[in-house]
């Protein structure tokens, strides 16, 4: 149930992005989201990738440290307090967030939020049991 | 194991008698042969008669690195250029070259020490040697090369640069050993791991590893990711080139001076004062049998340190311990004084940092600012993606650097290759204040 994301550590200077994308872009990568996480010298640039291990190799071979994590996403209806109910959960269980950032999906009716966990595998039997609806790794990746 | 039993194990008392005696004989020598020399004495008031002990050699003034300068290219030499057979030039880190010369002698001694240095790394003529030192006006090379053939063993005379090429020839012909300086075998190691090849698994022994200072952390990673015992050697162009000292196998702490040929004494570094065995200082040579370009009490700029406690491999000759640094490198940063090299140590206490560093001294106002930049390594970026992590280490980083060496620094983490990666001599220090 898990997801595979792509992390990589970018200076904060002009082309770090630009330089990744067009490798991307080279091995025709499709990027299903991002997020960047910055401070003011470096980012982390954190990717889901329909090839995660193609990706993973053109970002090394072209010299970036570039490292994979796993990941969660939870599928939720787009709708206010849609986020809410999970994080009620997951701080009922005491569960930390490392990070999280979310998209809507194609048909519009539903969001996916990808979390970072400590420990996902006990996060996911959390979210299932409350009836949560986590999306497997192959399923985002086709999207 | 030892190449020369008979002079590397010497009495003491016998080794200093020997000493006295060469001493004298070479300053008599450059006292009739060499202007500057003479000079140097009579401004002194002594002659070579005055120098009746080894301790009288303190009578006798310092030369530096500028008499060498000023007497470009070959006023300093002691024999008429027909008698001399090689040339080499130092590699002017510091500015203009500086020419040594060599007679047909000198070249074959030098080749003995290189000799003793292999041995005591524990190589025969059996062994395959991979010399990856510049070939040319640099000493690195041709010194290494010759001691190589000296022992009999098969030399690759690879010299330095082409690292994919280099790569190659360590699967294909397998050598047992590797002479090149600490940095290049890192970037040997780190070129050899992208293009896929199992570094840990070549043939590869031992490693003689000189021509820059460098820190025993450093020297734990190369032989983690080269599967070698990594030992190191000293030398340098004006006294000789490499061999002046080794480091022995069995021991592996401090390199012993090879005193049938040097005199080394252990100075401070501003008052010139003579330092007690122990204490850290500059290093000063005398070489007692070179011919064609004799230095007496050569300030080398080289800190160091001195051990005088008998070694378990036998030799008697008493052992420098790593160069910390040169006193030309050293960076004076709000008046603290520190040398790149005990930076580097406390970047390499980071477990799962690697040595891929650059330092960045600048003046923000009447201020000196440091910016120590690193290269994020795999292990640490693939322990953690998280921002707070990885801006925890670059407050830890600062934190240790403040602690240990009292330097104010800014830490960055860079890209990997974003630094420059050396094939000879590293230079990791960019010092915009002297602009």
């Amino acid at each position: 149930m898990k997801v595979e994301q792509i992390s990589v550590f970018l200076e904060n200077k002009p082309g770090s992005l630009e330089n990744v994308t067009r490798i991307l872009k080279d091995a025709h990568i499709n990027i299903r989201t991002l997020s960047i996480a910055d401070t003011t010298d470096f980012g982390v640039l954190r990717l889901i990738v329909n090839d995660v291990d193609t990706t993973l190799k053109v970002l090394k071979e072209n010299g970036l440290r570039a490292s994979r994590t796993t990941v969660v996403a939870v599928e939720v209806p787009d709708r206010p307090g849609g986020l809410h109910g999970i994080l009620e959960v997951l701080s009922q269980y005491k569960i930390n967030v490392e990070y999280l950032y979310a998209f809507v999906e194609k048909s519009g009716e539903n969001a996916v939020i990808i979390f970072r966990f400590d420990s996902p595998d006990n996060a996911i039997d959390v979210l299932l049991k409350h009836g949560f609806t986590v999306m497997p790794g192959e399923k985002l990746y086709a999207f | 194991m030892i190449y020369n039993e008979e002079f590397e194990t010497l009495p003491r008392e016998v080794l200093e008698s020997l000493q006295l005696k060469r001493l004298q004989q070479v300053v008599q020598r450059v006292y009739h042969t060499v202007g500057f020399y003479r000079k140097m004495f009579d401004e002194a008031g002594i002659t070579p008669d005055d120098i009746k002990t080894l301790a009288d050699i303190r009578k006798i003034p310092f030369t530096t690195k500028q008499d060498l300068i000023d007497n470009y290219p070959f006023g300093l030499f002691a024999v008429p250029m027909s008698s001399v057979v090689r040339l080499h030039a130092s590699s002017g880190t510091t500015g203009r070259s500086i020419v040594v010369g060599y007679t047909k002698r000198d070249i074959d001694t030098w080749s003995d020490l290189m000799a003793r240095c292999f041995v005591a790394a524990g190589l025969t003529k059996n062994d395959i040697i991979h010399n990856a030192y510049g070939y040319g006006l640099f000493t690195g090379g041709l010194g290494a090369h010759y001691g190589a053939e000296r022992l009999g063993a098969s030399v690759i005379p690879i010299s330095g640069g082409n690292t994919k090429r280099q790569i190659m020839i360590l699967q294909d012909f397998g050598p047992t050993a590797i002479c090149c300086t600490p940095s290049y075998a890192l970037n040997l190691a780190e070129q050899g791991a992208a293009m896929g090849v199992d570094m840990r698994s070549l043939n590869l022994r031992v490693g003689l590893f000189g021509a820059e200072p460098w820190s025993e952390q450093m020297r734990d990673d190369i032989e983690d990711k080269l599967n070698l015992t990594a030992l190191n050697i000293y030398g340098l162009s004006e006294i000789m080139g490499p061999g002046v000292s080794m480091e022995c196998l069995e021991g592996r702490q401090g390199m012993h001076v090879f005193e049938d040929h040097f005199v080394v004494e252990l100075i401070h570094p501003e008052t010139g004062e003579i330092l007690p065995y122990g204490e850290e200082g500059e290093l000063v040579f005398t070489t007692i049998t070179k011919e064609a370009f004799p230095l007496i009490r050569f300030r080398t700029r080289d800190i160091s340190r001195l051990i005088t406690e008998p070694c378990r491999c036998g030799r008697t000759h008493i052992r420098m311990d790593r160069v910390t640094g040169r006193s030309d490198d050293m960076l004076i940063i709000r008046g603290v004084n520190v040398f790149p090299s005990q930076i580097e140590a406390v970047l390499m206490n980071i477990e799962g940092l690697e040595p891929h560093y650059q330092l960045i001294i600048d003046k923000v106002g009447s201020m000196d600012s440091l910016e120590v930049q690193v290269e994020v390594s795999e292990k640490i970026f693939s322990h953690s993606d998280e921002v707070r992590y990885l801006q925890n280490l670059e407050r830890r980083l600062s934190k240790d650097l403040r602690d240990f060496l009292g330097v104010n620094a800014k830490v960055k983490l860079v890209e990997p290759k974003s630094l420059q990666r050396f094939e000879g001599k590293a230079s990791r220090v960019i010092d915009t204040r002297k602009r």
